[in-house]
């Protein structure tokens, strides 16, 4: 009975009311939304663009005794140099699979340790044990005179 | 006029203005049950000391802090050694954290082995059990404010986490650090969640748990009748009471803080090694050793996702204890429920010895 009083000449179904209701919800919605969405982008932080590096000079010759590591910058990443006991040099990132902490060198084991979580990759970064789900990626490293260069395989 | 005149018109005044009647007879007619349970409703009130400690000293950090990567570590340096009680300051706040936390673990199983979390008092424990949230958020914010190494790997731990879970992670994980890594723009990030967004959600639920409390009155243990009870009156028995554990407490915290000041560590840096024997504060100590012991996959589910899935359901269970447990809402003992509080007590404090012995 109400419908029929409000319901338009046209015949449509929809009364006064349900209209303005809709006019303001729809209104209420979008103004919510026209807060939000500046604010939502607001706390996503812009691209930081920074080159990627492909190749960064990693050390010099002599500067690792046989059977230790040390860490280098690559871009904006810490990565591994590893002088092998058999006198060979690796590298990988040093950033462990598991949950992103900085892994290092243990001569005493011959592998590749992360503390945060005990895991352990091999000389060629494959995870061995522990809760690490997936090896450390490699790079390529060139000796060049008496630099190590280290660059993405 | 007299000062017993002044008193009843000053009375007067502020009972047409703010009701202070009503306040005192609310005040007057609170009663405190009296059974062999009844020390466990002192917890609640250690907790709220230890933030309200938390507040104060937290305000007079912040007349020093420096939130950035460049100064952090120096103000809280400058703090601990300039200062005029700046180390105490500094180590009270460290130290009433972790007693805050403390107190509000002993509290939330008190509670869940009395059935205090039963009807007509569901959103009580649910308040309760987010202020726990909160606490953690708090601890876990705090902890990177001094911008040190363990900080810094604790944070990256943490918000990794986050980017384990499936579809909006890897959003959820730069929102948390204010971009791919944890930079000077997660500690910033990191002090206004400290200082200004928990602060604002905790003073709500604070509010909301203490009026919850207030509405119904203390609960009593399953099989104890209300009107068999002994009771005490809230002002000025019960108050007093617990006054004097929170001067125990705060001597309890200066005592902690003179004799084992809180340590800075060295300074966070971005290109160094986790250090060996890195863990968090004891607090996520059982989440961490668990992470250790899981391995990298399980049923090709990754070990970490498995993890966080776990902790996840756990703390969601943590919240509907009161609408799972059936039992106790017919006031009914429950043996299944004992028995499961027991087993998680049990492994949180196995797992924590482990993370400082393993």
């Amino acid at each position: 009975m109400i419908d029929a009083q409000d319901s338009s000449p046209g015949g449509s179904a929809m009364s006064r009311r349900g209209f303005l209701d809709i006019l303001l919800g729809g209104g209420a919605v979008a103004l919510l939304g026209a807060i939000a969405y500046p604010l939502i982008r607001f706390v996503i932080p812009p691209k930081n663009p920074e080159a990627a590096a492909t190749q960064v000079v990693a050390g010099t010759v002599g500067e690792l005794a046989p059977n230790t590591g040390k860490i280098f910058r690559f871009g904006k990443d810490p990565a591994i140099l590893i002088l092998t006991s058999t006198g060979q040099y690796r590298a990988f990132t040093a950033i462990c699979t598991h949950l992103d902490c900085t892994v290092q060198y243990r001569g005493d084991l011959e592998q590749i340790w992360c503390a945060c979580h005990n895991g352990h990759y091999d000389l060629n970064g494959k995870n061995v044990s522990g809760p690490p789900p997936a090896p450390l990626a490699p790079y390529t490293v060139t000796v060049r005179g008496d630099q190590i260069i280290v660059s993405k395989a | 006029m007299t000062g017993e005149s002044f008193r009843i018109s000053l009375s007067a005044w502020l009972d047409r203005r703010i009701g202070l009647s009503t306040i005192k007879s609310l005040a007057a007619h609170k009663q405190v049950p009296i059974h062999r349970h009844s020390v466990w409703y002192y917890l609640g009130g250690m907790t709220l000391f230890c933030f309200l400690v938390q507040i104060v000293t937290g305000i007079f950090l912040l007349l020093y802090y420096r939130p950035t990567a460049e100064a952090a570590f120096e103000s809280v340096e400058f703090i601990m050694t300039e200062v005029r009680f700046g180390w105490l300051v500094r180590s009270i706040h460290s130290w009433s954290a972790n007693l805050m936390l403390f107190f509000a673990f002993v509290h939330m199983f008190s509670v869940f082995f009395l059935r205090a979390y039963r009807k007509p008092r569901e959103l009580t424990w649910v308040s309760g059990a987010l202020l726990l949230f909160l606490a953690l958020g708090f601890g876990f914010s705090g902890y990177l404010l001094p911008w040190n190494q363990l900080a810094l790997f604790a944070t990256k731990v943490g918000t990794d986490i986050l980017g384990q879970i499936p579809l909006i992670g890897h959003w959820l994980l730069t929102v948390a650090r204010g971009g791919d890594d944890v930079t000077g723009a997660t500690l910033t990030r990191f002090f206004g969640i400290h200082v200004a967004v928990l602060p604002m959600i905790a003073t709500f639920f604070l509010f909301s748990h203490l009026a919850l409390v207030q509405k119904e009155g203390m609960s009593l243990p399953i099989g104890e009748e209300f009107q068999n009870a002994r009771t005490m009156p809230f002002v000025p028995n019960f108050a007093l009471r617990d006054l004097v554990g929170w001067t125990l407490a705060l001597g309890t915290l200066v005592l902690l803080a003179s004799l084992f000041p809180w340590e800075l560590g060295v300074k966070a840096d971005p290109m160094a090694s986790a250090p060996a024997g890195i863990r968090p504060e004891w607090y996520f100590c059982f989440m961490f050793q668990t992470l250790k012991y899981i391995p990298g996959r399980v049923f090709f589910i990754p070990g970490e996702l498995l993890g966080i899935i776990g902790f996840s359901l756990g703390g969601l269970a943590l919240i509907l204890v009161p609408f799972l447990d059936r039992r106790a809402a017919r006031e009914e003992r429950n043996k299944l429920f004992t028995a499961i509080g027991w087993v998680v007590l049990a492994y949180m404090a196995v797992f924590t010895v482990l993370a400082y012995v393993a």
